[in-house]
């Protein structure tokens, strides 16, 4: 016999049974999430942001809080050694992304082609990439010092320079380009991964088509291929552009920031500031500037990204 | 069933004598439980310690747990734990410039009432010691740390080149003088000149080796030893935090251009961001003649089979033309203010201040500062470096140990390697950049500094 069910208990089954609306399950799934993401990356960004209007010193944290405005901004905006900084960041990044971008784009068209051993010199060419740059810090100072290390021997075979007679990460004119060069080592396969993508993606029919107007190969790369790898290239720059913009950890192995401050990238200065100095308010200032430089200038980017695709 | 019932009966009578262990032996398996944490750099003296603090755990059945930090991350790993508050360690052995930090932020135990108590007395040890890792303001008796490794920048040298007659009469040919250890820093750039680029059993060697490390603290705490003794000040000793004409004086620009000079006349080539370890390796690769190092390295030297024993031999920092100091180092050991085993922690620092322990530790490779230690009659013949240990220890000085060191510290670092390293401007431009620098630190810190 089926127990008779009263209207009431009736209605609380049913509410069971429905159970709960797809919003509210919707909501319910991606609340870990959001609460993960207002606990770690939210919370800290506001925090950040109500300290950077403060005076805060960790070293001297028994120092009344005082609210400074906005001192810490005019007293970076205003400090020449932070331009100097940004300069130096600047000329690092354009420098090892130009590099990065002709040399990944030349492997990538090499690496394109069908030959022997294709995807054995594919995977070693990957390898610097797949490297953490702590390690690539590391070996390359082994391979940079001048008495024992074999980079300078190199030198030294192609243009009878004695190999201890100059420092690749010690000397004011080398350093800076011994970043690029390492920063360069590591990262132009990653450049290389990406046009190979854009290069796959370019349907064979266009170059048949070409080769039947009697293109030559120069022609079919200016009209055809160039083109179509632009978005890609662009994509490119942009990653690169903004991972080398926080460059720290290989720059802080190769060179900790010297000779002098000639290498000093602008995150060396902040994790000086914020973790070294204890300069909390200060370096939190700093930290919102460089987080709006980059975030504008990526908007901007990604703008005319989308214009060049959309032609 | 019946087994089901034994089991039952089995596993009660084990929770009950589980249980009464817990009543009756509970203090001698809590004992055995007792852990302590000591928080340091890792480093030579610091095994000895691990050999040292097998005899506490012996004794008092703490069990010691070590955190042992590379130098080169060693200050911004252990002041990021003192700031968050962190519970990792229950013992430090701090850096002689965290001490104003430590007690004006209260991270370290003050432990004056402990000392009377235990009647430690800081008499007891040397005065230098005290005023540099114990005491906060200086000079005054209030103590934040037991001194626990004392020492200072010294030098080694190879006594075996030095002694060979081939050598000795060449460097009399050129400079008419017998070759002995430097006394003045004149005389230690001659001989770094002389061993330049020459050929010994083969092989091209360098002059000497000098602290040039940018990130941390290494070409500050190698350009002291030069600055002081060419009449650089930290400040007015009349007027504190006055610093422009002692900091920048004429004579502290010239200690600062001398340094540069011994930087570029006889330094192996790429040694351009050099500590502790490279100088280490440079020595006991035989590619220096005299190598400018931290006391604490020398046990491990002179037992190295290739370069140690006859072949070394060590001196104090040499002499300027206006003083004779060096480059105070070493550490107290303090009790974290966060630990939840303050006692225990106490208990440890009562341990490591009796004469026999300090006796051992500097047998085993740590430097004592109890004066019972280093004033026996028989110290100086106790090691090979003893009596440039005990010489070194009476010269110190100290970098500043103000809240705000690391500012001053990182700021030094900078200005120091501009000029020296990245032949940025003059000496008296470093240093102005550096009153002008630290002056701006001073006055975020709330001092009042002085200009003239």
């Amino acid at each position: 016999m089926i127990p008779r069910v009263s209207e009431p208990a009736k209605s609380r089954a049913a509410w069971r049974v429905r159970g709960l609306s797809d919003r509210t399950i919707a909501w319910l799934f991606i609340a870990p999430t959001i609460t993960l993401l207002l606990a770690i990356n939210i919370f800290p960004l506001v925090w950040m942001i109500r300290l950077s209007f403060t005076n805060l010193n960790l070293s001297m944290s028994y120092l009344p809080l005082r609210f400074v405005g906005l001192d810490n901004f005019i007293d970076i905006l205003t400090d020449e050694e932070v331009w100097i900084r940004l300069q130096t960041t600047a000329q690092f990044v354009i420098c090892s992304v130009a590099l990065q971008v002709v040399i990944g784009f030349g492997l990538a068209l090499l690496i394109n082609r069908q030959f022997r051993g294709h995807s054995f010199w594919t995977t070693i060419i990957l390898l610097p990439m797949m490297l953490s740059p702590a390690v690539v810090g590391n070996f390359w100072t082994l391979l940079l010092q001048p008495q024992i290390g074999p980079f300078n021997s190199l030198i030294s075979l192609f243009t009878g320079v004695p190999p201890s007679s100059f420092s690749m990460t010690g000397q004011v004119a080398l350093a800076p380009w011994t970043i690029v060069l390492v920063d360069t080592w590591m990262w132009a396969p990653y450049v290389m991964l990406i046009c190979l993508a854009g290069l796959r993606s370019i349907p064979d029919y266009i170059y048949e088509a070409a080769e039947v107007d009697r293109a030559s190969p120069w022609r079919q790369f200016w009209s055809i291929t160039l083109p179509m790898a632009v978005p890609f290239l662009m994509l490119a720059v942009l990653f690169r552009a903004i991972e080398n913009f926080k460059m720290f950890d290989m720059v802080n192995l190769l060179t900790s920031g010297g000779p002098g401050s000639t290498t000093e990238l602008v995150s060396i200065t902040l994790k000086r500031a914020a973790f070294e100095k204890w300069r909390t308010g200060y370096s939190s200032a700093l930290a919102i500037i460089l987080f709006v430089t980059v975030f504008g200038a990526a908007n901007i980017y990604v703008k005319a990204l989308n214009k060049v695709k959309q032609r | 069933m019946r087994r089901l019932n034994w089991l039952g009966s089995a596993a009660a009578s084990a929770v009950l004598a589980v249980a009464a262990l817990g009543v009756f032996g509970g203090g001698e398996a809590a004992a055995q439980n007792k852990q302590l944490t000591l928080c340091w750099a890792a480093w030579d003296p610091a095994n000895a310690l691990v050999e040292l603090g097998k005899d506490f755990t012996k004794q008092s059945g703490i069990e010691m747990k070590y955190e042992f930090v590379p130098w080169t991350s060693y200050a911004d790993r252990f002041l990021n734990e003192l700031n968050s508050h962190g519970k990792l360690c229950d013992l430090i052995i701090g850096d002689s410039q965290w001490i104003g930090g430590a007690a004006e932020n209260k991270w370290y135990v003050k432990l004056n009432d402990f000392f009377d108590k235990e009647k430690i007395s800081m008499d007891d040890f040397v005065p230098a010691t005290v005023v540099g890792y114990s005491q906060w303001p200086k000079n005054t008796p209030n103590y934040w740390a037991l001194p626990a490794m004392a020492d200072a920048v010294g030098w080694t040298y190879r006594k075996d080149w030095f002694s060979r007659p081939e050598i000795q009469s060449a460097f009399k040919a050129k400079y008419g003088r017998d070759l002995a250890p430097p006394k003045t820093y004149d005389e230690l750039k001659q001989i770094g000149e002389f061993f330049q680029g020459r050929e010994i059993d083969g092989k091209k060697v360098y002059g000497a080796y000098i602290f040039t490390e940018r990130g941390s603290e290494g070409i500050t705490m190698g350009v002291t030893n030069v600055l002081y003794n060419y009449g650089f000040s930290y400040e007015n000793p009349k007027k504190a935090y006055q610093m422009q004409g002692f900091v920048n004086s004429p004579d502290a620009a010239k200690g600062l251009e001398f340094y540069k000079e011994l930087y570029k006349c006889c330094t192996a080539p790429g040694m351009t961001n050099a500590y502790m370890q490279e100088g280490l390796d440079a020595f006991k690769s035989g590619q220096v003649a005299m190598q400018m190092n931290w006391f604490a390295f020398f046990p491990g030297l002179y037992k190295d089979p290739n370069v140690g024993g006859d072949k070394i031999g060590f001196f104090v920092n040499p002499a300027g033309p206006n003083g004779h100091f060096t480059q105070l180092g070493g550490q107290g050991i303090s009790v974290v203010a966060t630990s939840d085993h303050k006692d225990d922690a106490l208990t440890y620092i009562k341990w490591f201040a009796q004469p026999a322990v300090q006796q051992k530790w500097w047998q085993i490779g740590g430097y004592s500062a109890l004066k019972a230690v280093v004033d026996a009659p028989d110290f100086p013949k106790s090691a090979a470096f003893a009596p440039q240990f005990l010489e070194s220890m009476g010269i110190v000085k100290d970098f500043w140990a103000e809240p705000s060191y690391a500012q001053l510290l990182l700021d030094t670092q900078k200005r120091v390697h501009d000029y020296v390293v990245a032949d940025k401007g003059t000496a008296q431009q470093a240093l102005d950049l550096l009153v002008k620098d630290w002056t701006k630190v001073f006055k975020e810190q709330g001092k009042e500094v002085a200009s003239q």
